[in-house]
């Protein structure tokens, strides 16, 4: 069984800016732009092909007018790192209505250089009356609460969650565009090393703080079969909300946001977790994977930390990693938010990873024998979630 | 000429209280913990709402709360905001005695760190009182 609008979209156009990392020349708005030329150009499309625009670091609007156009369908969800994704289900559900034919979602972020960039919430706002007062400083501070509750309920340790850093740089090695693609391997006992942060969250436990963007061009399955590109189908998508205020998460063990999506994902694909060939799983830092592979089945409850942490020596002494090259579940294949790149709402990039792996465009990260990707994010610390499943076939 | 010293200007954040948060304010001026609860449902909640977040009623009315919880969980910052001098600082999440959870900062006699913060300690309110018209709620462990 599937949903109504299983495989009823096609992502037809993917790509990123030229350059990711630390781009002092280029705007907030200029990122954009160069993401959504990229992805159109991947497609064979003209930006006048375009009549749906899905953006929130710039509004709908505001892109729309540094593009030029005037669109028929727009949405401008802004609700952290997996807006993208939720914007690929909106997108799948606006073509599904008629309400727009070539959906431009598009990211941009000045992470790092800050050119153009708003600043979070007022100090009237309950984050601002509850929140900034008590000194949170930046989403290390605020994504790292759960995990000491986490790791007191289920028995879980700094070590356990060590490996996923360390994992997450094995693909960064093999892929020449992460920032950390020279980094070296790390071993979870240099992620302990690394200077500490926010405990339990020392520097290699946090994601990269840079500057680009991306953007997809998504159709229906239809027009998608005479495309330039070979179509990476929609299976299936899901999305949630649950709070703000990461105080206000109901369980500081689970996410429910991301139950409610991945449910909403799978149903509509009609898979299960062992039907996924690849995992991106948001990694703003080292913790939010450990949930996710949780929530969404992957492991049973309380369990992903001796899951990550089985690992083996491969012959030249090197760890090889149950989610790494080599591993049982390859996940975040092109170095993740921790060794790729992180502009501060990530998950396009989770998405265009998955594309690239499903088009066989991911060189010496590819992972073999690849048909269907499950990508999911947070948006805040759990506050909200997406996840889009894919499929090259 | 005074001879008080004059009080260095507070650089943290503060926060601007509105129409349905002002009340809470106020009390902690006061040095008193309030909770907004629900008429209709029994039930309080936090942080302040202009209805109840467990029935949508507008009939609410301010109790004194206990002023004591657990800590459900918590992070020692070392990259501290701005106004914050003194590093590492604790921020921790409170599980209030009434029941609803609170963000603030977790003081201990001396540094904190994991062997003087343990998950579910008990712990009691304090206000810090850090310009003429704010003072924080903020929590220490009770003395075992």
């Amino acid at each position: 069984m599937t949903g109504a609008l299983s495989r009823t979209a096609a992502i037809v156009g993917a790509a990123e800016t030229d350059r990711i990392g630390r781009l002092p020349d280029m705007s907030r708005m200029a990122l954009h732009a160069e993401a959504a030329r990229n992805a159109l150009e991947d497609a064979g499309l003209s930006i006048r092909d375009v009549d749906g625009v899905f953006s929130c670091v710039a509004g709908p609007n505001e892109l729309s007018e540094y593009l030029g156009i005037v669109p028929r369908y727009i949405d401008g969800t802004g609700v952290g790192g997996c807006s993208y994704i939720i914007f690929l289900r909106h997108a799948v559900a606006a073509i599904a209505a008629g309400y727009c034919d070539v959906a431009l979602i598009v990211h941009g972020e000045s992470g790092r250089s800050w050119i153009d960039m708003e600043a979070p919430g007022t100090p009237a706002s309950p984050a601002g009356q509850f929140e900034a007062p008590f000194g949170t400083a930046g989403a290390a501070t605020t994504y790292s609460l759960p995990v000491l509750r986490y790791f007191h309920e289920y028995g879980a340790t700094k070590r356990q969650m060590s490996h996923v850093p360390a994992s997450t740089r094995e693909w960064a090695l093999l892929n020449p565009r992460a920032i950390m693609h020279d980094g070296g391997h790390i071993t979870p006992q240099d992620v302990e090393a690394s200077p500490i942060i926010c405990y339990p969250f020392n520097r290699l436990d946090c994601c990269l703080v840079a500057d680009g963007g991306g953007a997809l061009v998504v159709t229906s399955a239809e027009r998608a079969r005479d495309m330039r590109r070979k179509p990476i189908h929609v299976l299936g998508t899901g999305e949630g909300a649950a709070h703000r205020q990461v105080a206000m998460m109901r369980d500081f063990t689970t996410s429910d946001a991301t139950i409610v999506s991945g449910r909403a994902a799978f149903a509509e694909a009609g898979l299960s977790p062992s039907d996924i060939d690849h995992l991106m799983l948001y990694d703003a830092f080292s913790f939010t994977p450990m949930l996710f592979l949780e929530d969404l089945g992957f492991v049973p409850k309380g369990e992903a930390g001796p899951f990550l942490a089985d690992t083996r020596k491969a012959a030249d002494g090197n760890l090889i990693y149950p989610t790494g090259p080599g591993g049982v579940l390859p996940m975040n294949t092109n170095g993740g938010g921790l060794s790729y790149c992180h502009t501060g709402r990530y998950g396009m990039f989770a998405l265009l990873e998955a594309v690239a792996q499903l088009r066989g465009d991911a060189g010496a990260r590819q992972v073999a024998n690849l048909t269907t990707s499950l990508v999911h994010g947070p948006g805040r610390q759990f506050a909200a979630a997406g996840t889009a499943i894919l499929s090259n076939d | 000429m005074s001879m008080e010293s004059a009080k260095p200007a507070y650089r943290g954040a503060l926060p601007k209280p509105t129409p349905e948060t002002q009340p809470f304010w106020d009390a902690a001026k006061a040095h008193t913990l309030v909770l907004p609860w629900c008429r209709d449902c029994g039930r309080p909640h936090f942080y302040p709402r202009s209805l109840c977040p467990h029935c949508l009623s507008r009939s609410l009315e301010w109790r004194q709360a206990s002023g004591k919880g657990t800590l459900y969980s918590y992070v020692i910052n070392h990259k501290p905001a701005k106004g914050f001098d003194t590093v590492p600082y604790a921020i921790g999440v409170v599980a209030l005695a009434e029941g609803p959870r609170m963000l603030s900062n977790i003081v201990t006699a001396g540094e904190p760190t994991p062997d003087n913060l343990r998950i579910d300690m008990n712990l009691d309110v304090f206000f810090d009182d850090v310009t003429d018209t704010i003072s924080l709620p903020k929590f220490r462990p009770v003395a075992s």
